[in-house]
């Protein structure tokens, strides 16, 4: 009795050492590659940063909008780009102002970039058809779930325009930065 | 072994062949093993309903074995996807056939998966004890979609590129691991190398052989619990090997004609018509460089994810909701209920439900793929003289609601009916922008291989640092010829042939620049009857200047200036532009230059070489129309060597434009880039 209660437990620990041992065997490289590929996650976008992109004189005050490239380095895991465009921008300007309105050209809906309408009359993204007007906003029913991403602008003294550029979750109600 | 077995297993002879199959037999058991694959009874004989998953394995296997020659010459990175693509797709020997078959054979193995699981689920062959084999076979199916998907990117094309960002931005919206998974299928906050490596793993690795994993379940399970026959059973039973091997084999066979079918008839019909075919054009599509900074409105997914685009469009105005219920609660509720079809259809009726459901979805998908189409290639069958009436007031109301209504007088039919014409008109106008977007998307893609094919190949920043230095393709948008902006707000640059050019010309505010520093375009200029028009300084304050007085009273005066010296003065401007007339000579050449350079003649007024007239008083000719000239006229036109305090509202560019853009356009329009057929830069006028 005593001797099969022995050799019962011998074999769940055969056992529990078996699969411990094959386990943390097959494990290690299997942790290994995901350790590496998890590694997107702690990369992090940098924040906002502050583009020259264009001039005052650029966007004339006649309130309809201007595109331009943000041009800046880029860095992609192992290769540099020096003065690459990372993005773009919509520019505009009411009459007699000075302030410039800035808008994100990436549609706020799946990423996709923001163009004129056919007929020039408002914003539309040729990916699901979004419409917005000139300032961003929606123009109802519209597939984006909100406004275009407005963008910090400075004019600066000599009259360059330099735009604080930053990527904004696409698919959602509430404008949240890219970590 | 039996002796059954013995006798009909093939090659069980007993010369030498037969000696060595009975001595590997005795080491590895494999005839019990081939015996075991090909002799499945199939009750009630072989029939060809049952072929589809068997043609589902062949092109599987298809995918794998061009996949496997596709990868020993695929490069993924941000620099080399697209270039290898390319070497694969237009330089390398059949690569065009091998990319061909690959491309359509994925889009065939959608259209069988659909019809595989059609049959599964009417014939009810998902029923016990079939169940487990069923949730098997939708992993299966949701592992080959996987595939699709990722490999689309793989190419780096702007169509990859596109359809990628919106794909992975739905994977975001999923809540709580959206952004994580995102992130890390993307390979990182942004789309680049990581995306592309990712994706090939997944492609070729991960995903392959996860379906392998899932395909040998699926197919012992298939064995253990036989076929599921069709019912009633009135004919004899066959043997897998030869019967339904047979009708399987001609189904691959067929599969594969219908395949290189779709590949090789458009080939075909150029080689029927006369053309010659260009391979590296047939079969699979490679549409222009991945740019991130270049939109792509014909940005589409693939025709068989055309349905999923749509159904999101059916959620406009609800906001994120709609995103959310679109892209992952609807799909995972119809995915959920797939599932439980086995469950499901142990219930009275349930099978039927089953088979409605699945109708209904496949139907569903049908209406919304149709409606896609429909979206896209409307203007081609909508007559645009039926809405000449809502295009007017459109214009002139600028879709305002009360001026549409004061319009119509605010008589609520017409208003209702002028609505509907008004939405079908915004239709047509969006597909009238879907398909010029397309047009020139193939337009950039071919432009993009055929500076790929230079002799000098691509430089190792890659294909799109080509594109991007390239002035057949950038300088008309930089002269803003697409949207109508920047130069071409002000300027034409029309072929003075074309139909539609007078009425182009007379919309511009400054002069056409087609062909600007060639001999045709300074002819126009010194032709009295053409220079105040609106073709020249017809629409500009130059048009009651100096110089259109002069070449009116002056070199419209037989007496004073003889065809034969304006001649020599084309002659001379166009070498200083650097494209010299092919008929000129050098002495036609010098006498112009002297021309010029006289004080009595242009050289009055404008300065050229050492003729001591100064600047000042009219534009410099000295290199007149050189790629110099005009990048320092477009970087600023009130400068003294050009217009100075003369200049009509040009702005000075170089606040705009960066250098090398202000010389993108110069080029562009000097007609100076790299064509194929001579095999350097050229003007191509």
């Amino acid at each position: 009795m005593v001797h099969r209660e022995r050799s019962e437990r011998r074999g769940f620990l055969t056992e529990a050492l078996a699969v411990v041992c094959g386990g943390l065997a097959t494990l290690t490289p299997l942790g290994a590659g995901v350790w590496a590929f998890l590694d997107p996650l702690r990369r992090r976008g940098g924040g906002a940063r502050l583009i020259p992109v264009t001039e005052l004189e650029a966007i004339p005050d006649d309130g309809l909008p201007r595109r331009f490239a943000v041009i800046a380095d880029r860095k992609d895991a192992w290769t540099g780009y020096a003065a690459e465009p990372i993005g773009a921008v919509w520019l505009r300007r009411e009459q007699g102002s000075e302030a410039v309105q800035a808008l994100s050209a990436t549609c706020p809906h799946a990423g996709c970039s923001v163009d004129m309408a056919p007929g020039g009359h408002c914003f539309r993204c040729p990916c699901h058809n979004s419409e917005f007007t000139f300032d961003g906003g929606i123009v109802s029913p519209s597939p984006s779930p909100r406004a275009m991403d407005k963008l910090e602008c400075e004019v600066g003294a000599d009259g360059t325009v330099a735009v604080a550029w930053r990527k904004f979750r696409a698919g959602i109600a509430a404008q949240v930065a890219q970590s | 072994m039996s002796d059954t077995t013995r006798r009909t297993t093939p090659g069980a002879g007993k010369g030498p062949l037969g000696r060595l199959a009975d001595f590997l037999d005795d080491r590895t058991g494999f005839r019990a093993l081939v015996h075991e694959a090909l002799f499945e009874r199939v009750p009630g004989g072989a029939r060809w309903r049952y072929v589809w998953g068997s043609t589902l394995v062949f092109a599987f296997m298809t995918q794998v074995v061009t996949g496997l020659f596709l990868w020993a010459n695929y490069a993924p990175s941000a620099q080399t996807a697209w270039e290898s693509v390319f070497y694969i797709q237009h330089e390398m020997t059949g690569g065009w056939l091998l990319r061909g078959i690959h491309h359509v054979m994925a889009q065939a193995m959608v259209v069988l998966l659909a019809l595989h699981l059609l049959q599964v689920v009417i014939d009810g062959a998902y029923k016990a004890p079939r169940e487990v084999n069923f949730w098997l076979g939708l992993v299966l199916m949701m592992l080959v979609l996987g595939m699709a998907l990722t490999g689309y990117l793989l190419p780096w094309d702007q169509k990859g590129y596109w359809a990628t960002i919106v794909a992975t931005n739905l994977a975001g919206i999923v809540p709580f691991v959206g952004p994580s998974l995102q992130q890390l299928v993307v390979g990182g906050p942004d789309y680049g190398h990581h995306t592309l490596t990712r994706f090939f793993a997944l492609h070729a690795g991960f995903l392959p052989a996860t379906l392998v994993l899932f395909l040998v379940v699926h197919l012992a399970l298939f064995r253990k619990h036989g076929l599921h026959a069709k019912q009633p059973i009135t004919r004899p039973d066959a043997m897998f090997w030869p019967d339904q091997v047979l009708k399987d084999a001609v189904a691959m066979l067929a599969v594969m004609a219908v395949v290189l079918g779709v590949i090789l008839v458009p080939a075909v019909r150029t080689m029927l018509a006369g053309g010659a075919v260009d391979w590296g054009h047939v079969g699979a599509e490679l549409g222009a460089p991945a740019d991130p900074s270049e939109s792509y409105a014909a940005a589409r997914p693939e025709w068989y994810f055309l349905f999923l685009f749509q159904f999101l469009k059916v959620f406009e105005g609800w906001g994120a909701t709609g995103e959310f219920l679109g892209a992952i609660v609807v799909p995972g509720l119809i995915m959920a209920v797939m599932f439980l079809m086995p469950i499901i259809g142990g219930w009275r009726l349930g099978h039927r439900f089953n088979v409605a459901f699945t109708l209904g979805i496949v139907a569903g998908a049908g209406l919304l793929t149709a409606l896609a189409l429909d979206e896209d290639y409307c203007s081609l069958w909508i007559d645009r003289a039926s809405l000449a009436d809502a295009e007017k007031l459109a214009d002139e109301t600028a879709g305002d609601d009360a001026k549409i209504a004061a319009a119509l007088g605010h008589d609520a039919t017409r208003i209702a009916a002028m609505r509907k014409k008004l939405a079908t008109l915004e239709a047509y106008r969006n597909s009238r922008a879907f398909l010029a977007a397309s047009r020139q998307a193939r337009i950039d893609a071919d432009r993009a291989v055929e500076l790929a094919g230079r002799p000098e190949r691509i430089p190792p920043t890659g294909a799109l640092d080509l594109v991007r230095q390239d002035p057949l393709t950038r300088g008309p948008r930089l002269f803003g010829l697409l949207e109508g902006r920047d130069c071409a707000s002000c300027h034409a640059h029309v072929d003075p042939q074309a139909a539609d050019a007078a009425t182009r010309f007379a919309a511009a505010s400054a002069p056409n620049l087609y062909g600007f520093g060639s001999a045709a375009w300074v002819r126009g200029l010194l032709d009295p009857d053409r220079v105040a028009g609106p073709e020249y300084y017809g629409n500009t304050a130059h048009k009651d200047g100096d110089m259109v007085g002069y070449v009116r009273d002056e070199m419209g005066d037989a007496e004073k200036w003889k065809p034969a010296e304006i001649e020599a003065v084309t002659a001379a401007l166009a070498a200083e532009a650097g494209l010299p007339d092919a008929d000129a000579t050098p002495a036609q050449v010098e006498q112009g230059r002297a021309l010029i350079a006289s004080a009595e003649r242009c050289g009055s007024c404008h300065n050229f070489r050492d003729n001591g007239t100064g600047l000042g008083t009219a534009p410099d000719l000295t290199g007149w129309g050189s790629r110099e000239w005009i990048a320092g006229l477009v970087a600023n036109p009130a400068q003294e060597r050009f217009y100075g305090d003369d200049n009509d509202r040009m702005p000075a560019f170089e606040k705009l434009l960066s250098p090398q853009q202000i010389g993108l356009i110069a080029d562009w329009l000097r007609g100076a880039w790299y064509r194929a057929e001579t095999g350097h830069r050229h003007a191509a006028r």
